[in-house]
């Protein structure tokens, strides 16, 4: 028999060095997929949503609408409400702004005093007019609007959410 | 340089001579049966390395457990394949250290000076079913919840304290978010935590012995 440089001791080292690493890799790579998996899930959330006839939005009246969006993340459903007023400046369909209810100061929401002709937060006390603009109080910009819009063939109106 | 850094450690740690005597230390001749415990040793690794990695998503909550579970096998990348490796790699664990439990008694290995190998190895073989029967009950799914009834049901039936047991087990008469909730625990920590001490205790004591001859005619 020739002689060999590898002793059979060396090579059952070896073998048992491979093949261990070779278990490594096979569990370890899935293994590290497996955890970072969540961080490469986009959350497709931008959707387009209907949010009334545009026949029941009278023009210079704020028109308030909300809606819920579900998210699943995992195991789990949590389901959030948005919502705003729209209004309409004059009969021209695309004639409106459409403001969104969560007040500017901390993310109450704010609400339509006909009376006072104004957005009042009753948290505290954030007063906005009726296009949104701030009148008194803390908050420290206008109403967020929600820009893009579209009137669908049978009259909805549409807005695109794009997450929050 | 890494020879250098590899006596500089060796000299503080003794790698060599740790080395020499857990890994390179001298065996009677043997066959492949005398590897079954280093296979029970590799099983409860594997089984460590996965179950941990299934923590990452699995909650113990009646309203939860079964849907993270659904979610590992089907909206994890890999979930299939770690918790795969847990579920079989439980099963193959409790077959491997029963094998080896029968191969040390065939062979006759837990004579003097080995008792004390055996008797922390019966311990070993029943924290292993303990594993496997607490670890059954995480999915709850109908197989799961009503096994783990009957199996509570049957520790009942021991004379005098059995309702006793069933309630310890159970976590209260019925079945519930606490028998889960404990089982849980149980499998997680407890447990592993039992049987990796005992371990230790068992590879102290083979490593002290040496393994055993197998018996010749004479014996």
């Amino acid at each position: 028999m020739p002689e060999s440089d590898v002793s059979r001791r060396g090579f059952f080292t070896a073998m048992a060095g491979i093949i261990g690493g070779i278990i490594g890799v096979a569990i370890g790579v899935p293994a590290i997929a497996y955890v970072l998996d969540p961080a490469f899930k986009s959350s497709a959330k931008e959707t387009w949503i209907s949010i009334g006839k545009l026949s029941d939005m009278q023009v210079g009246q704020p028109y308030p609408f909300s809606f819920a969006i579900v998210e699943v993340n995992g195991w789990e459903r949590t389901s959030t409400s948005h919502g705003g007023f729209v209004l309409r400046k004059s009969n021209n369909p695309t004639d409106m702004i459409i403001l969104n209810y969560t007040c500017t100061h901390l993310g109450c929401t704010v609400d339509w005093q006909a009376d006072a002709q104004a957005f009042i937060c009753p948290c505290h006390n954030g007063k906005f007019s009726k296009d949104g603009a701030v009148l008194a109080g803390p908050p420290p910009r206008p109403l967020d609007r929600y820009t893009d819009f579209r009137l669908t063939n049978d009259g909805s109106l549409e807005i695109y959410y794009k997450g929050s | 340089m890494w020879k250098k850094i590899y006596e500089w450690l060796d000299e503080r740690l003794g790698l060599n001579s740790l080395y020499k005597n857990l890994l390179d230390r001298p065996e009677p001749k043997g066959t492949w049966w005398n590897t079954l415990g280093s296979a029970s040793l590799f099983l409860f690794i594997l089984q460590g390395v996965t179950g941990i990695f299934l923590l990452v998503y699995y909650t113990p909550s009646p309203d939860h457990a079964y849907d993270s579970i659904n979610y590992i096998m089907n909206g994890v990348a890999f979930g299939w394949l770690i918790r795969g490796i847990h579920h079989w790699g439980a099963t193959l664990m409790i077959v491997v250290v029963f094998v080896h439990m029968l191969r040390v008694f065939v062979t006759a290995s837990f004579k003097y000076p080995r008792e004390l190998t055996w008797l922390v190895g019966i311990g070993l073989f029943i924290l292993t079913l303990g594993m496997g029967f607490t670890g059954y009950l995480l999915p709850w799914d109908q197989q799961s919840y009503w096994a783990t009834t009957v199996g509570t049901q049957i520790a009942g039936s021991v004379p005098f304290i059995g309702d006793f047991i069933l309630k310890v087990l159970r976590g209260g008469p019925d079945l519930s978010a606490l028998t889960l909730q404990r089982f849980f625990a149980a499998h997680v920590w407890m447990l592993p935590a039992a049987l990796a001490g005992l371990i230790g205790v068992h590879l102290y004591l083979i490593i002290k012995h040496g393994e055993s001859h197998f018996p010749s005619k004479e014996d």
